[in-house]
């Protein structure tokens, strides 16, 4: 086992944990901030493929953004604290069944890829340019129809939360 | 770091490179953090108190070695010997590592922030956006600590703070682009090889829009800083102490511990981003003089941020949360945007950039400085005659 081979199998842990605590911890602020272990975990592995842009951006957005706004909103709510309101249990049946269906779902999508596998020593790469030029290049006709989402959103967001003038 | 680990490995041939790398770069790492930032934090502590007492015509700590200088040292091991109180109705695991958390996220910044030209732990490719990234640790520490604390002056000091720094990350964002845009890289190495050692090339004075670009990064890292005049984290006189008000003894400490660090991490970004970082002339072609040369001009552009900020914190009031989410949302980031949008106009009017508003940027920014001194010198001659007691105009 290799070096890299230790690091993924650290970082899977610690994806792995931290998922199994935003799914099963009774408090729903440590859920959260077991989210936090999870995204880490999933932007070491993004290192791991030398995804290093993607992987700044994923701590950048979601732990930095994301996630300080999830817990903005769970500190803010009252009676949080209180297990039976703020994370019952409702419709375990039908979680289980549907966790198991996608489990099964993703296992056989795992099967039936074609997993390119690279003959020889790969070289860790950059990938910075090279989103930037596809970003702008050639995909910038869906960049440009996301933005015009995004903006969307955000007048959005300040029609539902400005109020009315007095006429 | 890596070519010395290379070379170390090297001459090990039995031993794994991995094994070598991993060894090294922790002693590394450990050299950083105690031979450098906690006594860089340490004494900036004492300086900015000696400071701040200078300004307020105070005298400040003086007792503890030459001029008060071991103060620090004395602080720092009475804090470790102090009990750590934790109240009854804390949320006990949160209220222990967040103290812990805060200060892992301003740590481990020092990953990427250059030291000279040969001396960085990792130069990493994402350099600025890994700092970005990674300081956003010190929100989710002080959340932790604001909601475990279970008081509500500690809650709204968290949340004031996290607020604070989820709106003032896109400013400051917004700020970095322009030169990001100039460089063409990320890595912090990258972005001081593309300017040089003279005013004229640094990326400050490139045109308008960068000049701006750097006046609203320095602002808005000191709003990210939680440093007054965006102090409301913890604001004494409305929050007690804000999310540190349960904390005692070592822990209570590394709060300020990170707050005082981040002020030098602040102090090398804005060096790096618009000053040239630690760029000399190439006056001898002995590496370890050079390196020395540029560790030195690093550390005095960094601490002479840090003394500005210092120098702020003791003359302005602080904001009122109403004025600093209007001073963020409707000056900071329209103007930001413009930043970014002028500087690609320029870089595509002006490919080379132009040296003669290079030179009118400096010439201009040197008569501000020369006018903002001959004012100030001006008011310290006349509260100096009101003092003695002549014509007391000041008091009119």
């Amino acid at each position: 086992m290799t070096a890299a081979d230790v690091m993924f199998f650290v970082l899977a842990a610690l994806a792995i944990v931290g998922a199994a605590g935003v799914a099963f911890s009774r408090h729903i602020l440590y859920s959260a901030l077991s989210l936090m272990v999870a995204l880490f975990g999933v932007a070491g592995l993004f290192i791991t493929l030398s995804a290093d842009f993607v992987a700044g951006v994923q701590v950048l957005i979601y732990v930095g953004g994301v996630l300080v706004i999830t817990l903005f909103a769970v500190m803010l709510t009252q009676g949080i604290q209180n297990v039976a309101v703020s994370n019952r249990a409702v419709g375990s049946t039908a979680a289980g069944l549907l966790t198991t269906g996608l489990f099964v779902l993703l296992l056989r999508a795992m099967a039936k890829a074609q997993w390119v596998r690279p003959s020889g020593e790969v070289s860790a790469q950059t990938s910075t340019a090279g989103i930037g030029n596809a970003l702008l290049g050639q995909y910038v006709l869906p960049f440009e129809v996301a933005s015009l989402v995004l903006l969307a959103v955000l007048v959005g967001a300040v029609v539902l939360t400005r109020k009315e003038t007095a006429e | 770091m890596r070519a010395y680990l290379d070379a170390i490995a090297a001459g090990y041939p039995t031993v794994s490179p991995a094994l070598v790398y991993l060894i090294g770069m922790l002693a590394f790492g450990a050299l950083v953090v105690f031979v450098f930032i906690l006594p860089v934090a340490g004494i900036t502590s004492w300086v900015e108190r000696r400071v701040w007492a200078r300004i307020q015509s105070r005298i400040g700590p003086n007792r503890v070695g030459p001029g008060g200088f071991l103060q620090w040292l004395a602080d720092g091991l009475k804090n470790l010997l102090k009990e750590d109180v934790i109240p009854a109705a804390v949320d006990v695991p949160l209220f222990r590592i967040a103290p812990y958390v805060v200060v892992a996220g301003f740590v481990a910044a020092f990953v990427a922030l250059p030291f000279a030209g040969s001396l960085i732990i990792a130069d990493l490719n994402i350099g600025i956006l890994y700092i970005s990234a990674i300081t956003s640790l010190v929100v989710i520490g002080i959340l932790m600590a604001g909601w475990s604390s279970n008081n509500k002056w500690s809650m709204l000091g968290g949340i004031r703070s996290a607020t604070q720094i989820i709106c003032y990350e896109i400013p400051v964002g917004l700020s970095i682009f322009p030169v990001v845009l100039l460089s063409g890289t990320l890595s912090m190495q990258g972005i001081i090889s593309a300017q040089g050692w003279a005013p004229t090339s640094w990326h400050m004075f490139h045109s308008p829009f960068l000049f701006v670009s750097f006046l609203l990064f320095f602002v808005g890292a000191l709003a990210e800083g939680n440093r007054t005049p965006f102090d409301l984290p913890e604001a004494d006189s409305e929050l007690v102490a804000g999310f540190a008000t349960e904390y005692s003894g070592m822990r209570s400490l590394l709060f300020f511990l990170a707050e005082w660090g981040n002020l030098y991490v602040i102090g090398v970004l804005v060096s790096t981003l618009f000053m040239g970082g630690w760029q000399v002339p190439h006056f001898t072609d002995n590496g370890v003089v050079l390196a020395v040369a540029q560790f030195a001009t690093m550390f005095v552009k960094a601490y002479f941020w840090v003394f500005v900020a210092m120098w702020v914190r003791a003359t302005l009031p602080r904001v009122r949360v109403d004025q600093f989410m209007t001073l963020c949302w409707k000056y900071m980031v329209p103007i930001g945007l413009v930043n970014v949008v002028g500087t690609a106009t320029m870089m595509v009017v002006l490919p080379q950039g132009s040296i003669v508003l290079r030179w009118i940027m400096v010439a201009m920014t040197a008569a501000i400085l020369v006018q903002f001194a001959r004012r100030v010198f001006f008011h310290l001659r006349r509260a100096n005659y009101g003092r003695l007691g002549r014509i007391s105009e000041g008091a009119a």
